[in-house]
Order: structure tokens, then C-alpha cells, then sequence
């Protein structure tokens, strides 16, 4: 009677197995190994690690993606947090705005690559056109700065909709009460913000912050589909550095490279999650 | 502090159906004066929240007029009529301490730190916070909290009344006893003009000097916690103030003598002599307190069979049956009672009120 519990965690223990860590065993395995098509996979130990951390192209993707992610989160967390503040409280409209604010949320990737590959390209995109009228030549497959801030503004129009929709949600939560306090004591708009909305909300902000964060950490497709990783190296970031060695058939390589971004990911999240959990228990005002 | 006048309140909220807008309060005439505690009761949804926001200035009411000390404030914002209120589910800023909540009104004047500082020191001293002054408020327990909200409302000194939403709804029983002292002592001690709003009768009696009754939105009765209970206006108020509430006997006149409506009980002769004028509809009211019971029979006393016994701790609630009437007494808890024995009962006259109309005849 003593195993009945592990008997009700079975069916989740195996499809975690399938999905997560064989999976992952897998990608470890192949990291410990030099793998040629057609012969037996060499053990190699470290090795590939080492050549990873030593490669400069790889610290390069690393540093475009912390730069991309940390620039997606100074955006979309403020920006969604500001239309969720102006969205309308009830009413019909509500649900309008709503619905017309999670029309991207519900774009494959795949497709929002497409649309705005045409929206940015030189000849007949939207984009360069409107630039074109205030003077800049603006180019993503010449330009690298066009091209990273292009990803940026894509992931942007992308994914504040989440951000809007938790902000939302969490401001709906907050009783009507904290603000008729904050009136009778006589606060401002910006201390009845800081104060009662910006507390109230910070646990679902929280919880966008970390999937944004990891959502932006594991940014490939409208890179792949916009820019193609570049112009040069502009626009590789982590994940497309990694699909790209494995497309090469340099398993090893990619599947040392693929942990590496794994554990950098794991620890990134984890730290961001204390970072906020301390600045609560400060929180001096 | 201040005087609160209320004059031909009404307060309609608008309502999705054209037809059919509901009045929440509707030409109420009401005052307190400076420095007293008052308690608005009444049973929920009856439109006493929606007074104490008419009065700090949240709602604007659709008809009739807010005066402190004789001035109109209809136009005045809330933040410039200096109400505190409490409110049911403790509002503390909870990223500050609680010595930056208590703060936190003065600095928004605009008021010089130094002042701030011996202010905030004060108020904590009176509401024994002193020790938690750099708790953060999310660390207290509801009562503390409510405590920390009080001191806010009151740590202006240009504080006008304390406006209180039953502020005792979510403190534990044990806390609840606590904070009413503490409620209380500040009140006679700041001699602020408190406006308590409840639903439960042992708060709004013990707590206030002055209470006001309000049934869907209109006044029954404003009078002191005593006059109340012995002396209610209404039949309604006989019922919802005292636990249990107050008996209430219908009677019909017979050939010119009171009689109770269907049965044979004869009425005490003052009793019915009282009542001989009156032609409306008549109703006999008298608290369960004041039923005199003997389980031997008495000469003019009414035999009555126990239906009932509840014990309430200190005191046991009879239901007592003859024919189709009911009524309750309230007797010691070492009454040896049981269900089915006889009782003989008296109503003392002095005791009991007689409503025509479902209004107290004064004799």
C-alpha cells in the first residue's frame, strides 16, 4: 500500500520521461561525444564544453541573447503594465479590447515571421516605406542594428498582449477599497500607483517576467524566418546558434552548446526570481 | 471634529433596467454631534455603506445635502473633507511600515518631517503600535492592521470623523473584544466623532453612545442603546435588537376588550385596559428577559407548554406553546425545564409595549 502514492504519479512520471528527461539524456549523452555520420561515436569527456566556452561566435550569441531578452523585458513589462492601466474597466468594451489585444497571442510563429518579413522588406515593405518619408534607410538584411531592433519589435508586438492580459487580470483583483483609502489619504496618482496598484500586482508581474524572460531566451523562429540570423551575425541568438551547429551535423557540439544554454537559462530564471523576492522584502518606501 | 448632518438624503443607484432604479437611502434626516460615538445599524444591504460613502465624499448623493458644522460639502472632494474610514477588510499600504503608513496621510499635506515624526509617535503610543513601528504591515494579523487603518484616519489633526465599515468582520473572536476596547478608549480619549456601521447589534450597542436603526434605507429609530432595548419603536426593532429578539403578540379587539389574536389567554387587566383606546391594528411586544416564568401555577398567569430549550451558556432561550401562539423567555441557565412540561407565565405590564399600527403607543 505504501507504493499507491508513486502509482497515481506513474502516468506523469512517464510522459515527463519521454518528453523531459530522456530527451535530455539524450542531448548530455551526445555532448560527451565527437560524432562523425556513419562511424561509432568517439568519447571525448569535456571536450566539447571546453571548445563551446572557447568559441567566440557562441559568447557572441550569448550575449546578443541576454542583451535581446533583458531589452524585451525593460519594454514589454512597462508598456503592458501602461495599457493595462488605460484598458477600459467594464463595459462592453472590455471584451472587445481584450479580444482585439490577443489577436497576436494567437499568430503561429510561423506566420508572424511571414507577415512581417513582407512588412520589413526593402522594396515593398511597409516599413522601409514609412521610414523612407523621415529620411532613414532603414534595411534589416544590410543594417545590423535594423535587423536587431526589428526582432526586438516584433517580440514586442508579439508578447506585451500577455503582459497586458496579466496586468489586467491583476488589476481586476485589487479591491475597489485600497483606492478609496488612498483617497481619503489623500494620494497622488503616482503614490496611489506605486503604493497600492504596483504592490498588488507584483506577483503576476512576476510570473510574466520569468515566462517573458524565458520565452525571449528561446526567441528562433522570426529570426529564422526575418533575417536568417543576420545580416553577419546580427540576429544569431542562442537557439539558431545551436539549430545551426546541428544542422551541421556537429551533434556534439550543438548538444554541449544546448546544455550550456540550458544551465544559463535555469540559473538566469532562478536569479531573477530571487532578485525579486529580495526587492520585495526590502521594498523601503 | 465635527458636527454631521445629514439633510433629505437620497441616494438612488442607477440601474441597468430603465424602469426599476433602486433607492439605497431616501430622504434621510440624521445627525451627530461632535465628539460622540454613533453606531448605524441595520441588516445587510440596507444602504449604510452607501451612507458613509455619501459622507466622505466616494459617492455623490443624488438628492439632499452633507453638513459639517452647518456647511455644505456635497461639492467637496474627498480628499478635502478630511474623513478617515475604516474600512471592512483591513487597507494597509503593505510595502511600508507601519510607521510609514501612519505617516503616509501627513506627508501627502506636504507636512514637514520633525512634525511627521512626533505625530506618527504619538498616535502609536495611543494605539499601542509603538512596538511594531517598523513592522512591515503585511507581517500583522487583520486586527493590527485595522488598527494601523484607524491610526491613519486619525493621525491628521484636522481629522473631521471617523467613518468605521464594520471594521470587526474579518478579526478573529478572541482579537474582536481587543479592538472594540481600543476602539472605544480612543474615541473617549481624541474625543473623535466616530460613525460605526454594522449589522451586529452587540457592536453597535456596546460600542456607541447613540445608535441609529436603518431599515431599506430609511430611518426606525436613532436613540441610546437603553432606549432601544426597552422602549422600540417598531415591532422590527423589538426583533433585530436583542438576542433573541423581542415577542411580538398580535391582538384583536372583542366586544370592546383586547384579546389575542386565536386564543384563549386572558390579558393582564392593565394591559388591556391600556390598549382599550386604540383602533388599528394592535401588537403587543415584550422581551424574552422580561417573561416571568413558575413552573407552579400563579393566579393570572398563563399556562404555557416548553416547545424548546436552547442553551446559550449563561442563559437558556425557552420556546414556550399555547395554542397557536409562541413566544420565548429568556430564563437562568439553572432553570430544570424540559421539553413538554408545563410553565406558568406572566407579562409584566411595565414591561410591555404596545404598537398600533407597528408604532409604540405611548401611554
Amino acid at each position: 500500500m505504501r507504493q499507491r502514492p508513486w502509482l497515481f504519479l506513474l502516468p506523469t512520471l512517464v510522459l515527463m520521461s519521454i518528453s523531459a528527461f530522456i530527451p535530455l539524456i539524450a542531448v548530455i549523452n551526445y555532448s560527451l561525444h565527437t560524432i562523425f555520420a556513419g562511424s561509432t561515436p568517439d568519447f571525448v569527456g569535456l571536450q566539447n564544453y571546453a571548445d563551446v566556452m572557447g568559441d567566440a561566435q557562441f559568447r557572441g550569441a550569448l550575449l546578443r541573447q541576454l542583451t535581446f531578452s533583458l531589452l524585451a523585458l525593460l519594454v514589454e513589462i512597462p508598456l503592458g503594465v501602461g495599457i493595462a492601466l488605460c484598458l477600459p474597466r467594464k463595459g462592453g468594451a472590455v471584451g472587445l479590447s481584450l479580444v482585439l489585444l490577443g489577436i497576436p497571442l494567437l499568430i503561429p510563429y510561423n506566420v508572424v515571421g511571414i507577415v512581417w518579413r513582407l512588412f520589413t522588406q526593402s522594396d515593398i515593405g511597409v516599413i522601409p516605406r514609412i521610414l523612407s518619408v523621415i529620411g532613414y534607410d532603414y534595411n534589416v538584411s544590410l543594417n545590423s542594428t535594423d535587423a536587431f531592433l526589428t526582432i526586438l519589435l516584433v517580440d514586442v508586438w508579439h508578447w506585451t498582449p500577455l503582459v497586458v492580459l496579466l496586468a489586467y487580470a491583476g488589476l481586476q483583483a485589487i479591491p475597489q477599497t485600497f483606492y478609496q483609502a488612498a483617497e481619503v489619504d489623500g494620494a497622488s496618482a503616482w503614490k496611489t500607483f506605486r503604493y497600492v496598484t504596483l504592490p498588488k500586482l507584483r506577483s503576476v508581474l512576476t510570473l510574466g517576467l520569468l515566462i517573458r524572460f524565458m520565452d525571449s531566451f528561446k526567441v528562433y523562429s522570426e529570426p529564422l524566418l526575418l533575417t536568417g540570423g543576420g545580416p553577419g551575425n546580427a540576429t544569431t541568438f542562442m537557439s539558431l546558434f545551436v539549430a545551426r551547429k546541428a544542422e551541421a551535423y556537429e551533434l556534439g557540439y550543438a548538444g554541449a552548446s544546448s546544455i550550456i544554454y540550458l544551465y544559463v537559462v535555469i540559473v538566469m530564471s532562478y536569479l531573477l526570481f530571487q532578485f525579486i523576492n529580495r526587492s520585495q522584502e526590502r521594498g523601503r518606501p | 471634529m465635527a458636527r454631521i448632518e445629514l439633510k433629505s438624503l437620497t441616494h438612488r443607484y442607477a440601474s441597468s433596467r430603465k424602469e426599476t432604479s433602486s433607492f439605497a437611502i431616501e430622504n434621510l434626516d440624521i445627525s451627530w454631534e461632535d465628539g460622540t460615538a454613533n453606531a448605524l445599524l441595520g441588516p445587510s444591504g440596507c444602504g449604510k455603506t452607501t451612507l458613509l460613502n455619501i459622507i466622505s465624499g466616494l459617492i455623490r448623493p443624488t438628492g439632499g445635502s452633507v453638513l459639517f458644522d452647518g456647511v455644505e460639502v456635497n461639492e467637496r472632494p474627498t480628499r478635502d473633507r478630511h474623513i478617515a474610514q475604516v474600512f471592512q477588510f483591513p487597507v494597509v499600504y503593505d510595502t511600508m511600515t507601519v510607521f510609514d503608513n501612519l505617516a503616509f496621510p501627513l506627508r501627502n499635506q506636504g507636512i514637514e518631517g520633525k512634525t511627521v515624526n512626533a505625530r506618527v509617535r504619538e498616535i502609536m503610543e495611543i494605539l499601542e503600535l509603538d512596538t511594531l513601528a517598523n513592522t512591515k504591515t503585511r507581517h500583522l494579523n487583520p486586527a493590527e492592521k485595522q488598527i494601523v487603518s484607524l491610526g491613519r484616519g486619525i493621525v491628521r489633526k484636522d481629522t473631521v470623523a471617523v467613518l468605521l465599515d464594520e471594521p470587526l468582520t474579518v478579526i478573529d473572536p478572541v482579537l474582536k473584544l481587543d479592538l472594540r476596547r481600543k476602539l472605544k478608549l480612543v474615541q473617549q480619549e481624541l474625543r473623535l466623532t466616530m460613525i460605526y456601521v454594522t449589522h451586529d447589534q452587540h457592536e453597535a450597542l456596546t460600542f456607541a453612545d447613540h445608535v441609529t436603526i436603518i431599515r431599506d434605507g430609511a430611518i426606525v429609530q436613532s436613540a441610546t442603546p437603553e432606549e432601544l432595548f426597552l422602549y422600540p419603536r417598531t415591532p422590527f426593532v423589538g426583533y433585530f435588537i436583542g438576542s433573541p429578539g423581542m415577542n411580538t403578540i398580535r391582538c384583536e379587539k372583542v366586544s370592546d376588550r383586547l384579546k389575542i389574536v386565536d386564543s384563549e389567554l386572558e390579558l393582564p387587566d392593565e394591559i388591556a385596559h391600556k390598549a382599550s383606546h386604540l383602533n388599528g391594528t394592535i401588537e403587543l411586544g415584550i422581551r424574552p428577559e422580561f417573561v416571568e416564568t413558575s413552573p407552579d401555577e400563579k393566579p393570572n398567569w398563563n399556562r404555557f407548554t416548553v416547545r424548546m430549550v436552547d442553551h446559550a451558556g449563561a442563559y437558556q432561550v425557552l420556546t414556550l406553546e399555547s395554542g397557536s401562539l409562541r413566544i420565548k423567555a429568556r430564563v437562568e441557565d439553572h432553570s430544570s425545564s424540559r421539553e413538554g412540561d408545563s410553565l406558568w407565565i406572566n407579562t409584566p405590564h411595565d414591561r410591555t409595549n404596545v404598537y398600533e399600527d407597528g408604532e409604540l403607543v405611548t401611554l
